[in-house]
């Protein structure tokens, strides 16, 4: 067994976890606000944040899709030693982990049923950076508007009118995190960038 | 500290709670199950309350519970002194100071900020629960909106009374969608629940139940529009601290059927009296 499979987790995993659990927390309640999330150093290509996320909600009881590159021999040995999650496809993962082009299309993934929308799968999207605001969010946990960086728009749209049902993200990147529950509405389209000032409003 | 894992639960635990937390963030007002644990106090006493505080609590928070407003009484400072034990965090009696308040049937006056959490004790999480004791009923009436005979139940209020009798866990629905029971606070407290800066977070530990409200998220308290929701109060000011706009207990003070009103509050009441507001049975010539 390699070193980088044994290395990497929680140096003290009650602590850290905790902490981690805070910033996904907030990132969760607070749509469009960005979280520092650290203590975790997974095997290529996961960053930091996707390998904290990991390691603070993952275990036995959750089965994990790994979706293109991130489904290496290094990521599953790590996983699986770290949380002991199962591994499986997109139709019947509780996490699902990738960049947004691994993970489209979202028609596989659980949504929940309506008696019980919770048993929906949550979607760990790596992002090359969350510093380009490109949408405008409304909704709980948003004071009036609230702007994050989001690889594409009408996949989010469709997501959140299926309210109660749908999927939630995880935006990772680098040590950041952010997130998108389904209560979000996600209004418009907008190339322009702007400032993380009124993307935290 | 060290004959505990922090916070006294494991860590597999932790995360099927703290799952369970952002799946109730994500669909607020819904009543995620979780596999409540059996916890070292009885169920009634908070153990759904304790097990989320237990979940999202760090070493550098600072924890405030109150219990019917007040940090003093056994409830109270015995989850205080569990979580001073078991996770080593600092606790506080003043509502600015926490950063995560566990609270049993009450939100504290003094309004909450976004570096806050608020955490319920809550009993019976399912507001259909007395009009439909079948949980595979009340989950299909959640399922299909099917609220009519909360309506039903608010209307024979009024028939018999006159008014909304309900005074305490009046129902409330959350951005149009789930009702919810905001757990047995005052119907004073409902207008705060709504548009609140800190994440709510309830925990009903013998029903196996989670729900959250994350910040700023629109919750109505259900009514008529003949007979509007209004947020009632005993009409006195406090005898102690002489606020008006604060919720009071009415206390029995003697054999003679003497009473008086106070804050449920404690913090808020004991801050305004440190502030040198008194009330009239506390030397004061009268209440404002």
């Amino acid at each position: 067994m390699q070193a980088e499979t044994l290395s990497g987790g929680f140096a003290d995993p009650s602590l850290h976890s905790a902490h981690a659990f805070r910033s996904v927390m907030e990132a969760m309640a607070r749509p469009g606000t960005l979280q520092d999330i650290s203590g975790a150093a997974p095997p290529a290509p996961l960053s930091p944040a996707a390998g904290a996320v990991l390691l603070t909600l993952c275990d036995t009881e959750t089965p994990v899709y790994l979706a293109g590159d991130a489904d290496t021999d290094a990521v599953r040995a790590w996983l699986a030693f770290h949380t002991g999650a199962p591994m499986t496809g997109p139709s019947h993962c509780t996490f699902a982990l990738g960049t947004w082009d691994a993970l489209t299309p979202l028609e596989t993934y659980p949504i929940g049923t309506a008696e019980y929308p919770d048993r929906s799968a949550t979607l760990i999207v790596e992002c090359p950076t969350l510093d380009a605001p490109s949408a405008t969010l409304k909704g709980p946990g948003i004071k009036e508007s609230a702007m994050l960086s989001l690889p594409e728009h009408d996949a989010f749209v469709k997501n959140s009118a299926l309210f109660p049902l749908g999927l939630d993200f995880i935006f990772t990147s680098g040590s950041r995190v952010a997130a998108l529950p389904r209560s979000t509405e996600v209004l418009c389209a907008d190339s322009k960038p702007l400032s993380r000032e009124e993307g935290s409003a | 500290m060290i004959e505990y894992n922090f916070a006294y639960l494991d860590e597999q635990t932790k995360r099927m709670i703290r799952r369970a937390i952002l799946k109730g963030l994500a669909i607020p007002g819904y009543q995620v199950p979780f596999a409540s644990r059996e916890m070292p106090m009885p169920y009634g006493w908070g153990t759904g309350g304790v097990q989320v505080s237990a979940a999202v609590l760090t070493p550098d928070d600072t924890f405030k519970v109150i219990d019917q407003g007040a940090d003093d009484t056994t409830n109270a400072v015995s989850i205080r002194t569990f979580f001073e034990r078991t996770a080593g965090v600092q606790t506080t009696t003043a509502t600015q100071e926490a950063t995560v308040i566990q609270t049993r049937h009450r939100i504290p006056e003094e309004p909450l900020n976004d570096g806050q959490i608020l955490v319920y004790q809550v009993p019976i999480p399912e507001p259909l629960r007395f009009l439909e004791p079948r949980e595979s009923e009340t989950r299909k009436m959640h399922s299909l909106e099917e609220y009519g005979l909360m309506h039903v139940k608010l209307y024979e209020d009024i028939s018999r009374h006159g008014h909304i009798a309900t005074s305490y866990a009046y129902p409330v629905k959350v951005e149009g969608r789930y009702v919810m029971d905001p757990s047995p606070i005052p119907k004073f407290d409902n207008p705060k629940l709504g548009d609140m800066a800190a994440i709510q977070l309830f925990g009903a530990g013998r029903e196996q139940r989670i729900y959250a409200l994350p910040p700023y998220t629109q919750v109505t308290s259900l009514d008529f529009e003949d007979h509007p929701f209004e947020a009632s109060k005993a009409d006195h000011g406090c005898g102690m601290c002489a606020a008006t706009d604060s919720y009071l207990d009415e206390l029995i003070i003697d054999d003679t059927g003497g009473r008086m009103f106070v804050c449920s509050d404690t913090d808020y009441c004991e801050a305004r009296q440190a502030a040198g507001h008194i009330g009239k049975d506390n030397g004061g010539k009268d209440a404002a």
